[in-house]
């Protein structure tokens, strides 16, 4: 079956560094950009569309394009944090079947880790933020409100932190074949249990690294893709949402992909059964349990089963899930992982990924991104790709 | 407060807030309900986040609740517990429990309002096990 696909992904690249002391942002935006073009045969000239968000230095885009030279037609800053470059894609994708644009460039870099924070507090977004009375005399930080929505879920579901724990586990049998992982090391259930609380009930091996770097991406219109080399992804379907608390009608317990996910799977005209591997943001354990539900791989509450006994481990379960380390153990430049998620989902479906975790006949993925928290509000975004072929 | 406890961060208010810092100030917990549709709503807002009418007043909570989530945070200098209480007015809103075993909290919990001073003086409401 050949699917239609109204853009295509034609380069993706991810920055290899993990600690960029010798590098600024701009200039790592411009490298992964560069990377990305030449990984497509395209080249800063031919860009007419750019798409950043809040890790891109300056007003939007512009500061950025400047510094990189483009020249460009359209330019979206879509800011939902880690989930703004899955956005992009969509974006991106839409921007070009109105004939805004035919070659979109999506960066993401950052440099947490030379900068410097040790923890992440919750992002500063100044004081007009009309919750933030509220919220801040109470001490949220990223990683207690994902403990809350954790919490929850164990109430609500019986999930235990061992299930949670395989999360890890399978990150760190795919991490074991990427040179560039912080963490390569394999883990088991009981490193990650056994590992210090950080916020109840999330272990240090709950969550995810703190590292810089970044990635890119280049999409393109049909036309453009038939003059590449055949390396190019289709994008099959896409959707966003945002979740927050609903003046005060909190459920934590699943996340924007209630929305996002379906509207993705519509759109592609596939069904989870469909997908052979996906990405899926991995900011902590919980992220990646609720998330699959959200998406309808399992029912709801029954993740902490479905994540069990290597279920995400290529070569091992039935949904390999992650297969560069993922934010657990690969990287999260920025603190923000969609991009990533973006990129090992591209190199699937390539053919590209490390051999002892390609998915044999990659033919239909999904990545996903989460931005913010789902312990209080979030952008979700879904999007499918197929192979060239698909 | 035990002297082991977290100090609470000073809230950023404005002009739809001041009331209800106001009140904290004098130990009352307030509510913000929408005279158009009846419903409460968290945080309280100046427009109805249900209905969009802007004809919304102040009432005072009962200051009873359960515990919705928690976490502790355990990698702090102080340790402190996280959480969301389900109000009997219905909305679920985001504070600290204290004066309470940090190991011994349980979802479900029944708690109420209490207060705390935050950095700068100004009083904030928490809960503790009723």
């Amino acid at each position: 079956m050949r699917r239609s696909s109204k853009a295509y992904i034609a380069g993706a690249y991810e920055h290899p560094t993990r600690k960029a002391v010798d590098k600024t942002i701009p200039q790592l935006h411009a490298e992964v950009a560069i990377g990305a073009l030449m990984d497509a045969g395209l080249t800063m000239a031919d860009v007419d569309g750019y798409f950043c968000a809040g890790d891109a230095p300056g007003l939007g885009g512009i500061s950025m394009a400047e510094y990189m030279g483009l020249n460009i037609k359209h330019t979206d800053t879509t800011e939902t944090g880690g989930s703004s470059y899955v956005i992009h894609v969509g974006h991106a994708m839409n921007a070009i079947a109105m004939g805004r644009c035919s070659v979109a460039l999506v960066t993401l870099a950052g440099r947490p880790r030379a900068e410097g924070f040790a923890t992440l507090p919750a992002r500063d977004y100044g004081s007009t933020l009309p919750e933030l009375g509220f919220e801040n005399p109470y001490g949220p930080v990223i990683t207690n409100m994902y403990g809350m929505a954790a919490m929850r879920h164990m109430y609500q579901y019986g999930t235990t932190s061992e299930q949670l724990a395989w999360i890890k586990v399978a990150a760190s049998y795919h991490a074991q074949h990427n040179e560039h992982a912080m963490l390569r090391d394999v883990v088991t259930v009981e490193d990650v249990v056994n590992s210090p609380i950080i916020a109840d009930p999330l272990h240090r091996l709950d969550c995810c690294v703190i590292s810089d770097g970044g990635g890119a991406l280049v999409i393109v219109s049909p036309e453009v893709a038939k003059t590449l080399d055949g390396r190019c992804v289709k994008i099959l379907g896409y959707g966003e949402a945002i979740k927050h608390l609903n003046a005060g009608d909190v459920d934590i317990t699943y996340t924007g992909g209630v929305v996002s996910g379906p509207m993705a799977f519509e759109e592609a005209k596939v069904a989870p059964a469909d997908i052979d591997y996906v990405s899926i943001y991995d900011s902590f354990t919980i992220t990646v349990l609720e998330t699959l539900e959200d998406l309808g791989f399992c029912e709801k509450g029954e993740g902490g089963k479905f994540v069990s006994d290597g279920n995400l481990i290529s070569g091992v379960g039935k949904l390999p899930f992650n297969t560069d380390g993922g934010g657990l153990c690969n990287n999260h430049p920025s603190n923000r992982g969609g991009m990533t998620k973006v990129i090992e989902a591209t190199r699937q479906l390539r053919g590209e990924a490390h051999p002892k975790v390609q998915v044999p006949d990659c033919t239909i993925a999904l990545a996903h991104g989460t931005g913010g928290s789902i312990g209080t509000r979030m952008g979700s975004s879904t999007v499918i790709l197929g192979r060239n072929d698909a | 407060m035990s002297p082991n406890e977290r100090k609470l961060t000073a809230p950023s208010m404005n002009m739809e807030s001041e009331a209800y810092w106001a009140a904290a100030n004098d130990g009352k917990l307030l509510m913000k309900r929408c005279k158009g549709c009846g419903k409460t709503h968290f945080y309280p807002r100046a427009i109805c986040p249900h209905c969009q009418s802007s004809d919304t007043e102040w009432y005072e909570a009962s200051g009873k609740g359960v515990i919705y989530s928690y976490s502790v945070m355990r990698r702090s200098d102080t340790p402190y517990a996280l959480a969301y209480i389900t109000v009997d007015e219905g909305i679920t809103m985001m504070s600290n429990i204290v004066d309470c075993d940090y190991d011994n909290l349980a979802i479900g919990q029944a708690v109420e309002v209490t207060f705390r001073e935050a950095d700068g003086g100004q009083s904030i409401p928490v809960f503790r096990p009723a």
